[in-house]
């Protein structure tokens, strides 16, 4: 698909012999890794066009000339407005809602060994869901930058319920007792969200708002509370990079590897929880980007977590972006929520993805 | 840890009676072969089955409990009705104002609570063992998003008022339910046919498909009115609060047809689960056996979520206890169904006569359920660790 602009002179001289040439294994290897970086330069571009986007077009309809006035704070104070209130704020929130669940659901997918995991599974999700709705419940708190703290509260709280269950139960945190920990966690939790929401009409009200998955009406301040989460779970996601290429062949093997299970086990699900917190706590429980943009990932580059981390991360930025362009622009007066967006898009686009080839299994 | 070691001395006499009238061997003769050593085989016409002690004798004592569920559930409410004024309504001997009660008020609400759990349970044990994955729930063929997205938009759309019942007497909300469950599972195994169709690629599919339709749920919660996303967020719960008998006959209906033809499949599905070149090889038509273990489910889950929206949780725990009760390696059918008539029976008793008010079935089933299945991976620690 990309195509290879200025091959090394070693390629150059066997193009066609290269993929049946047993010796020249090191000059597949080097096609590979350029392959995969002009990937992810590909994927640098994409985003920034998403980005600017996601600057220039909403639902307030400004030109760009009024945008870089608003940017430079030389224009009306509408301007300045919409793009320091509205504009900037989502598009920096979006992007790093996607790249943080992006690299979430690859490092579930990862550790669990297991195609349908998704960052939802481990209670951040519900967690988040309850913790914003006895916020409004007990407290009577709705603006999104309250929201965001009980949001974040709840969904570290959850996940930690979930791993102790699982360590309590099997010893490890290995993935099918944490999978069914999860979802028992989860169901408890949005549970009592329901028997909170169904006796309390303004509860709803907000949790319904909530719960679909949105980047409006956000500030700055937002990301001020999450980015550490985010930046956290990105360095424990890193640091897990290795392990998880050991442990996709096997708890057996990864031993034999000199892999820590147990230690990277847990550092992986701390990366899963910081940044599916953090995202979800900035902009609600978004769907199916931590269970679409793994598989994207593997398709564009193979099964390498060193490769498949930043590529989703890329991918998942992208895509959350640009959802949120699309749903500014087909909405109208009222524009349709990210996450409904997202599911509507990304649910027909992984069934074809489904049907025409076998996903990359892990 | 399956049951191999434990089918020996003392069960020939229980075994001849669970074959009832069919031809129960209990020596170990040449049909019974294929059973594993020290386990007795029992053969009723084309159709053997080992004989597990463990998974009858869990199974007849939850069929006996739901029994009893479903006496007390009639004999408790606003007014007490004495278990034995139940029992003689039911056979038709009592006349009066407890046998009106007990036949148009309590009965349906109870029976429904019992059918759905059983086919729930079925179903759910039917799904997580074709798909090889305890999460493998029925809702991953998309039947519950789709009779979400029916019933939800019939809420919606069709006026909004708060209580939910007034809808569902007028039969409008079933009915959309239904339609939208059995289009979305249509569409689910359409679209996963590809040559034939594998359960990997069907859950994928039903994954993308279910995730597309709670988001037109979403969306039409997010802008109905606030009474109609109240309305319509009660029965996303799953009630049982506006059951009656027009809502039991068609689940009474589909579960006397399809849980008996799934127990037929039973034997099937363990070959099944071999993976689909050893199935074939045995001699098993994988495809078929697949199309009918499906819609067996589809329809089971359809009719109960019909009934009483989907109530939370039954599908995905019962089977996951049945299978630990019973030490199988998936699981039994008919257990799951007890076990699931047992959760919601018990579960709207909770739910009619501990709280002040009454709190949706689905609620409570959740709140029982989930942590009885984090007790259980808390207690199986070695059984769970791998």
């Amino acid at each position: 698909m990309i195509s290879v602009p200025a091959p090394t002179p070693a390629l150059a001289s066997a193009p066609d012999a290269r993929a049946v040439d047993p010796t020249d294994a090191l000059g597949v290897h080097r096609a590979a890794v350029r392959r995969r970086a002009l990937v992810i330069v590909g994927l640098l571009v994409v985003l920034a066009a998403v980005a600017v986007a996601s600057m220039l077009l909403g639902s307030n309809r400004i030109g760009v000339d009024r945008v870089l006035d608003g940017l430079t704070r030389s224009g009306s104070s509408t301007d300045e407005a919409i793009v320091w209130g509205s504009r900037i704020p989502r598009t920096f929130i979006g992007a790093a809602v996607g790249a943080a669940l992006g690299i979430a659901g690859l490092l579930m997918q990862g550790h669990t060994r297991n195609p349908l995991a998704d960052p939802g599974l481990f209670g951040v999700s519900s967690g988040a869901g309850l913790a914003v709705v006895i916020g409004v419940y007990a407290f009577g708190v709705t603006s999104t930058g309250a929201t965001v703290w009980f949001a974040l509260a709840g969904a570290v709280v959850a996940s930690v319920v979930v791993f102790s269950v699982t360590i309590a139960g099997s010893g490890t945190a290995s993935p099918v007792p944490l999978a069914l920990a999860g979802a028992a966690v989860s169901a408890l939790l949005g549970a009592l969200t329901s028997f909170v929401v169904l006796t309390d009409q303004d509860s709803l009200d907000a949790y319904r708002l909530w719960v679909v998955g949105s980047l409006a009406a956000r500030q700055l301040d937002v990301l001020g509370a999450v980015w550490p989460f985010l930046a956290a779970g990105l360095v424990l996601a890193v640091l897990n990079v290795r392990a998880l290429d050991a442990l996709g062949l096997g708890t057996d093997l990864a031993k034999g590897l000199g892999e820590n299970i147990v230690v990277a086990r847990l550092v992986g699900l701390g990366g899963i929880t910081l940044l599916a917190a953090g995202a979800t706590a900035a902009a609600g429980p978004i769907g199916f980007v931590g269970l679409t943009v793994p598989h994207v990932a593997r398709a564009l580059v193979g099964t390498g977590h060193r490769w498949t981390l930043p590529v989703s991360a890329l991918v998942g930025a992208s895509l959350v972006l640009l959802a949120d362009v699309v749903g500014r622009l087909v909405g109208g007066f009222a524009e349709v929520e990210v996450g409904i967006v997202l599911a509507v898009i990304g649910g027909p686009v992984f069934v074809a993805v489904a049907r025409r080839r076998s996903l990359v299994s892990l | 840890m399956s049951a191999a070691g434990t089918g020996a001395a003392g069960t020939g006499a229980a075994g001849t009676g669970a074959a009832g009238t069919g031809a129960a061997r209990s020596d170990a003769g040449p049909t019974a072969v294929h059973a594993a050593p020290g386990r007795r085989g029992v053969v009723v016409g084309p159709v053997g089955l080992a004989w597990r002690p463990r998974v009858f004798w869990y199974t007849v004592a939850a069929l006996g409990t739901a029994v009893l569920l479903v006496v007390l559930g009639v004999a408790i409410g606003s007014t007490w009705i004495a278990p034995v004024t139940v029992v003689r309504s039911l056979l038709g001997l009592e006349t009066g104002p407890d046998a009106f009660i007990v036949e148009n008020l309590r009965l349906p609400r109870v029976l429904t609570g019992a059918l759905v759990g059983l086919t729930l349970g079925v179903a759910g044990a039917l799904t997580q063992t074709f798909t090889r994955n305890p999460l493998g729930t029925p809702d991953i063929i998309g039947v519950t998003s789709g009779a979400s997205v029916g019933a939800v938009a019939a809420i919606v759309l069709g006026g909004g008022t708060y209580s939910v019942s007034a809808i569902v007497l007028g039969g409008g909300i079933p009915i959309a339910a239904t339609i939208g469950a059995l289009v979305a599972a249509v569409a689910v195994y359409g679209l996963g046919w590809r040559g034939g169709v594998q359960s990997y690629r069907l859950v994928l599919v039903g994954i993308g498909v279910s995730a597309t339709l709670d988001a037109v749920t979403s969306y039409l919660l997010v802008r109905a009115k606030i009474t109609a996303a109240a309305a319509a967020s009660q029965w996303l719960v799953g009630s049982l609060s506006s059951t009656s008998w027009t809502t039991v006959w068609p689940l009474l209906v589909v579960a006397a047809i399809a849980v008996p033809l799934a127990l037929a499949t039973s034997a099937a599905l363990g070959i099944g689960q071999l993976g689909d070149e050893v199935a074939t090889g045995v001699g098993l038509a994988v495809q078929r056996h697949r199309l009918v273990v499906i819609a067996l489910a589809v329809v089971l889950t359809a009719a109960a979520v019909a009934a009483a929206g989907p109530v939370g949780f039954v599908a995905f725990v019962v089977p996951q206890i049945g299978l630990r009760l019973a030490g199988t390696n998936r699981p039994p059918l008919l257990l799951a169904g007890a076990l699931g008539a047992v959760l919601v029976l018990a579960a709207d008793l909770l739910a009619r006569s501990a709280f002040p008010w009454q709190v949706p079935v689905g609620i409570v089933t959740t709140v029982v359920g989930a942590p009885y299945l984090i007790w259980l991976l808390v207690r199986h620690r070695k059984e769970m660790s791998r």
